[in-house]
């Protein structure tokens, strides 16, 4: 549980992206792509899940990339190599289903790029051959790019200013490439409504279609339901069920209005504790 | 003379309800006193049958009259590790009591006459709490030898620890949440089981040689083959049954619809209302409602209260259940307290839709009028749905307190633990041996959801079986 190693992968405008290297042997050794910790930064914290973005059985790390965006983010942020996390539990939720599909288009959009780079690694491992779509604010934001770039047979990236590739949304990029070629299978991680706009346009082409959720959690071990989403006109639990699901198959509008039911109390806090 | 049964004190209802402290706050000596002497020591006492663990009560009440409290601690300590947890949360008015010879209700519980062996027994655990008073430790050379690994630190896990520690058994348990205590931590609220009385018994453990490890999870940090592999002779699953039920009716994945596990978690466990010192939130409403009737619905309509009143709003908090009073399943002792704390019920009534808002935030609980038909299997008058009863609730917050289901965590990851259609482990009723050798297992993951003292008492007999066959 004790901090290695500490990156800023983005920082511009108040917003930063951080990566942490975590001491954490047991779940390096277990982890799979897809798959997440939930942590406590300080005595007094939230218990948060992210996303394993990195792991090395040999030297036991794990890598967590989070974007400071509340209260536990920037805690978490403001901790330094040598730091202890109060608690840290993993890993959780189902592995993504890795095998040799064919020809995978994997879109990352701003934090979520982080969080396909573990699946992107599997997939190329798999046999695979990727096409990558990578979207951010602009280009300091997009982080991993090399990296990815790397396994990728086909990469495009995609800013809001033009800063870095091409001006315009993964979601565009998307549609254009499906409606030139075949795919058989997208897995798409990003902000809800990217997430949801990527399922809507994979429906057109009837292309097999994952996404990973960032439902709210607690216990985020099945025990509380807080992260519990509409999939297939069933409920499912994100942290034992998911977090990935067919995109096709899940009430967006529910997720979308459950992730907000805090918001005026992490606005609150933020204010209280000064990091607005 | 007939004497009058003596009450515990409580805490003023105003006290109450601006914060979590304790409740009931337990005999005095000379309350004890006079209450154990109203036992008539029955030639042949039938409490003791009523007590899923068996304690000596005849025997232990006669050693408070003599003021022998330490040798009343001992006898309990005999069949109950934790007299000071169970004399605060034991549904006794259903089983020991409900068996006393005094008893002269007709109900499934007792009526007030029966002797109040829940505060005697309290009174007796905190007295050895207080002083400290240590179970002998009966170290055998069979037991010393065999290394113990226990999933799961509630009632039943810390039950089961306790018992190999005192043979000298080398026991370490595993928690998945950063807390030990299971149930009795996330769960229960302070103002029924205040955290001292937990720590304490936890920390006894400790001092007894028992190594706690928390934020693993069995099954998916570490399987039960690694645990084998790591020298682990045994393992006893004490997982508990924490997967809440819903009702699966229209509206319930609206927001501020909470099952009663994520409600009394945020509170109990993450300290949700001393936000934002600690920085876990929890919604509060104007017109909250409970689903449920037992002992969770309670604690979480009670919380829910104390919240409302503690950040300044009017105290409005009903419970809906789709039976009438007599049937509530929770402790009657914690009925009274809800209804002096302002609690409204609303009985024979069962949910049938919420109603949001644009920003899907639940607005209104449309429900059925019920009213009670024969018996059903679970020998309590089943509720039926009167046609065209719909009535409508205001409800800017509910909390669901309809059941939980054994946790599957563990039981998913590993494939060749058998379990039943209830998903519960299915266990050798004599050796609590599950189908995996060497794998125990008890608790509500093997009974379904049931009381902590009964969680203790298959614990009791799996550490048994190993005791006797190692």
């Amino acid at each position: 549980m004790k901090i290695l190693g500490k990156s800023i992968l983005a920082d511009a405008g108040g917003l930063r992206i951080i990566s942490l290297d975590i001491f954490a042997p047991e779940i390096a050794l277990k982890v799979k792509a897809g798959q997440f910790v939930v942590l406590i930064p300080t005595a007094k914290g939230e218990r948060i899940p992210l996303t394993v973005v990195n792991s090395d059985k040999q030297s036991g790390k794990i890598s967590l990339v989070f974007q400071e965006t509340g209260l536990t983010t920037r805690i978490l942020g403001a901790m330094e190599p040598g730091d202890v996390l109060y608690a840290l539990a993993g890993p959780l939720g189902q592995p993504t289903r890795i095998s040799n599909f064919g020809k995978v288009i994997l879109v990352g959009g701003g934090v979520g790029i982080a969080e396909i780079y573990p699946v992107a690694c599997a997939m190329r491992e798999a046999g695979n051959n990727l096409t990558v779509i990578l979207g951010a604010k602009n280009k300091n934001f997009l982080i991993l790019a090399s990296e990815i770039k790397a396994i990728a047979q086909d990469y495009y990236c995609l800013t809001d200013d033009g800063s870095s590739g091409e001006q315009g949304l993964t979601t565009d990029k998307l549609n254009a490439l499906l409606s030139k070629g075949k795919y058989d299978l997208v897995y798409a991680v990003g902000p809800i409504p990217m997430m949801r706009e990527a399922a809507r346009i994979t429906r057109d082409f009837s292309v097999n279609t994952v996404v990973s959720l960032n439902a709210l959690m607690v216990d985020a071990t099945g025990m509380c339901g807080c992260c519990r989403v509409t999939v297939a006109g069933g409920v499912k639990f994100s942290c034992i069920d998911g977090p990935e699901f067919p995109a096709n198959d899940i009430d967006w509008d529910e997720l979308e209005k459950r992730n907000s039911m805090y918001l005026d109390k992490e606005k609150h806090i933020c204010k209280l504790k000064n990091v607005s | 003379m007939k004497k009058e049964p003596i009450e515990a004190k409580e805490l003023a209802v105003d006290k109450r309800i601006s914060g979590f402290e304790e409740v009931v706050l337990g005999y005095s000596e000379k309350e004890a006193l006079a209450e154990s002497f109203r036992c008539i020591q029955c030639k042949n006492p039938t409490c003791i049958s009523g007590c899923p663990v068996n304690i000596n009560i005849k025997e232990f009440i006669l050693q408070v009259t003599r003021k022998d409290y330490a040798g009343a601690y001992f006898t309990i300590r005999k069949t109950n590790n934790f007299p000071s947890i169970c004399g605060r949360v034991c549904p006794a008015e259903y089983q020991c009591r409900k068996a006393c010879v005094l008893d002269k209700s007709k109900f499934a519980y007792c009526s007030p006459e029966a002797i109040n062996i829940h505060f005697l027994e309290r009174f007796v655990g905190d007295y050895g709490m207080r002083n400290n008073l240590e179970a002998p430790i009966e170290k055998d050379t069979k037991s010393s030898k065999t290394k113990v690994a226990v999933v799961g630190s509630g009632p039943a896990g810390l039950c089961y620890a306790g018992e190999l520690a005192r043979k000298g058994a080398a026991v370490v348990v595993f928690e998945g949440l950063q807390s030990c205590g299971g149930v009795l931590r996330y769960g229960i609220p302070n103002f029924r089981l205040p955290r001292e009385i937990l720590d304490y018994e936890i920390n006894y453990l400790a001092k007894l040689g028992v190594e706690f490890k928390t934020n693993v999870l069995v099954g998916k940090t570490v399987s039960l083959d690694e645990l084998f592999q790591q020298g682990f002779s045994r393992i006893f699953l004490g997982l508990g049954a924490g997967v809440p039920s819903f009702l699966g009716i229209k509206g319930e994945n609206l927001c501020n619809v909470y099952s009663a596990n994520e409600f009394l978690t945020r509170i109990n466990l993450m300290s949700a209302h001393k936000f934002p010192e600690y920085h876990t939130p929890v919604n509060i409403g104007e017109h909250i409602l409970i689903i449920g009737g037992g002992n969770t619905a309670m604690d979480a309509a009670r919380s829910a209260l104390r919240l409302q009143n503690m950040r300044g709003l009017k105290p409005d908090v009903r419970i809906i259940y789709r039976r009438t009073e007599l049937e509530l399943p929770a402790r009657r002792l914690e009925i009274e307290h809800a209804k002096e704390e302002g609690i409204k019920f609303e009985f024979l009534a069962q949910p049938k839709e919420f109603k949001g808002n644009d920003q899907g935030f639940v607005r209104k609980l449309i429900c059925l009028r019920s009213e009670l038909a024969e018996p059903d299997s679970s020998g309590r008058r089943r509720p039926v749905v009167i046609k065209e009863s719909e009535f409508e609730l205001d409800c800017d917050l509910c909390v669901m307190a309809v059941g939980l289901k054994a946790n599957q965590l563990l039981i998913k990851a590993t494939p060749e633990l058998k379990t039943n259609q209830d998903a519960d482990i299915i266990v050798n009723p004599e050796s609590m041996e599950s189908s995996i050798k060497g794998v125990y297992a008890g608790g509500d993951i093997v009974g379904g959801e049931g009381t902590i003292i009964e969680a203790m008492g298959m614990a009791k007999k799996a550490a048994r079986s190993i005791i006797d066959n190692t």
